[in-house]
């Protein structure tokens, strides 16, 4: 299933935030969208997943879900957006209650999700006795329950310390590694997208409009290797220098503001 | 290559000829708990030195009865049945307003918080008429009503419904709306968002609401029996007043004090029973 943003242009009363941005996430297929503060890179996602009318263009998917999938387009969110009072069990359980499954079957999808989450043991856990990685892992897990085509991934790990984040990168690497999900990924962390992604929207600053749509090299399974790190570093590097300027002008203009 | 220093070891400090001097401590305070018993203890001190002051004679009893005699009154008024008579005539008045006026107030609590068009209409009328003391619409509400229970119950329930609405919207609109999207972005129907995210979202408010009002209620209860009731404890705590007889009066101040005590703890008891997971 492809996900497609049709020529999108948003703005918020007199903002005007993003402009004709047109992109396509194939099937399989990790984007990551990458940007100076403030380029409506969270507003894209927004738009791209349905939580958000464009003031013109539209976001559109084509070819079919997979079968089994009960939310084809599934975000994760930068903080978690658990449901308190739930357990762990039931806040990945939570999006199947009005999916028509029985109990049983219900209670099979979770476990699975919580399996490949390593959350089994932490199932009857409330969100505000896990750490912000285990959070984050709910979040993933309840993803997972509805089998998406393409998760869309809204600054997954900004809010998580550096050793969380390289555990979770770790484990978003694998669950994406045989293809069958696609995935846009939303970031201001250009290391996080050279690693994950297989292209990279840069987008303008505000209002965003894509500068450049850059293609990374190498497959994710070779990014490991020390050489290829080295590559990447460069290619981490030249989209710096390609975002640095904007980033300041950005900066400066928050705080004008 | 690592350069690691022995485990549970570090290098001794550069300066031994001076004299180490603890770190004082600057953390303390800012944190009150309450003792388990300093409540009770507090309370038994205080009627205890009040017991003293009556029996040494040091304050007119008319006007400062000692907690025995209050108690004494208690006792009299429980073993003649008239305790329960005016008790459960408060009882009932209260529970039937109460629960009127908080079944309105949280479905016009939930309207404004859900319905653009609720909200606006809403929100104007619950401005305009809240600051209004509800007593003064007993009056107008017998006139409508007649003479009986169905005045005071109404001026109870108007009492309630205006700030349950008020700390229900408010609840509605305090539920974080990250969690309204997320619930949106797998799908889930309007009622079930409803049911499973704004309701849970909002209970904290609207139980916090459920203390305020039982306290309106009680208010409300007392003020209506006093202005026109020949049961109830406003009308016994009025009618042991004009008798100058302060014992019964403060007995009837008592028994407001414990119903009140006894809803604040069932209110305690539901907020660990719904709350439990703050």
């Amino acid at each position: 299933m492809d996900l497609i943003a049709d020529h999108i242009s948003h703005r918020f009363g007199a903002l005007e935030v993003l402009y004709d941005v047109s992109f396509t996430v194939r099937s399989g297929e990790v984007v990551a969208i990458v940007g100076p503060s403030g380029c409506g890179k969270s507003t894209l996602l927004s738009i791209l997943g349905g939580l958000l009318q464009p003031s013109s263009g539209r976001a559109e998917w084509r070819g079919a879900p997979p079968p089994d999938s009960r939310n084809p387009l599934t975000f994760v969110f930068q903080d978690f957006a658990l449901l308190p009072w739930c357990t762990v069990e039931q806040n990945v359980g939570f999006p199947l209650l009005h999916t028509g499954l029985s109990g049983n079957q219900r209670r099979a999808v979770v476990d699975d999700a919580l399996r490949r989450t390593s959350l089994s043991d932490f199932r009857g856990a409330y969100p505000k006795q896990l750490s912000g990685g285990m959070r984050q892992r709910v979040g993933i897990a309840r993803a997972l329950a509805v089998r998406p085509a393409i998760l869309l991934m809204d600054e997954p790990l900004s809010a998580l310390d550096s050793q969380t984040r390289e555990l979770l990168m770790e484990d978003f690497i694998g669950l994406l590694a045989d293809g069958s999900m696609g995935a846009v990924y939303v970031t201001h962390n250009l290391e996080e997208a050279v690693r994950i992604a297989d292209r990279i929207v840069v987008l303008s600053r505000r209002p965003g409009r894509i500068r450049e749509v850059v293609a990374i090299p190498l497959s994710r399974s070779e990014r490991g290797d020390i050489h290829a790190r080295e590559k990447l570093l460069t290619l981490q590097s030249e989209l710096w220098s390609l975002i640095r300027e904007q980033a300041v002008e950005a900066e400066r203009e928050v705080q004008h503001a | 290559m690592l350069n690691r220093a022995k485990a549970g070891r570090d290098s001794p400090p550069a300066d031994i000829t001076t004299e180490a001097r603890p770190v004082a401590f600057r953390g303390a305070g800012f944190a009150p708990r309450a003792g388990r018993y300093s409540g009770w203890v507090a309370l038994v001190l205080v009627i205890g030195l009040w017991q003293l002051v009556g029996s040494a004679g040091w304050v007119n009893p008319l006007f400062l009865p000692p907690p025995s005699a209050i108690g004494l009154a208690i006792w009299k008024l429980a073993m003649s049945g008239a305790l329960w008579h005016h008790v459960s005539a408060s009882v009932v008045r209260i529970g039937a307003g109460w629960i009127l006026g908080t079944m309105a107030g949280v479905a016009v609590g939930f309207a404004i918080g859900l319905s653009s068009l609720a909200r606006g209409v809403g929100i104007t009328f619950i401005s305009a008429l809240f600051p209004i003391p509800k007593i003064a619409l007993l009056p107008l509400l017998i006139l409508w009503l007649g003479i009986g229970e169905e005045p005071k119950i109404a001026t109870i329930a108007l009492g309630v419904f205006f700030s349950t609405a008020i700390s229900v919207y408010s609840g509605v609109d305090a539920v974080p709306r990250n969690l309204i999207r997320m619930a949106q972005s797998f799908g889930v129907p309007f009622a079930s968002i409803v049911r499973r995210v704004i309701w849970p979202g909002a209970l904290p408010s609207i139980l916090a609401g459920f203390r305020i009002t039982a306290s309106v209620a009680l208010l409300l209860v007392v003020s209506a029996e006093m202005i026109g009731a020949e049961f109830g404890i406003g009308a016994f705590v009025l009618q042991a007043g004009n008798l100058m007889q302060t014992d019964q009066l403060l007995a009837g101040v008592v028994m407001l004090s414990l119903f009140g005590l006894a809803v604040g703890r069932l209110i305690n008891l539901l907020e660990t029973r719904l709350l439990h997971w703050r």
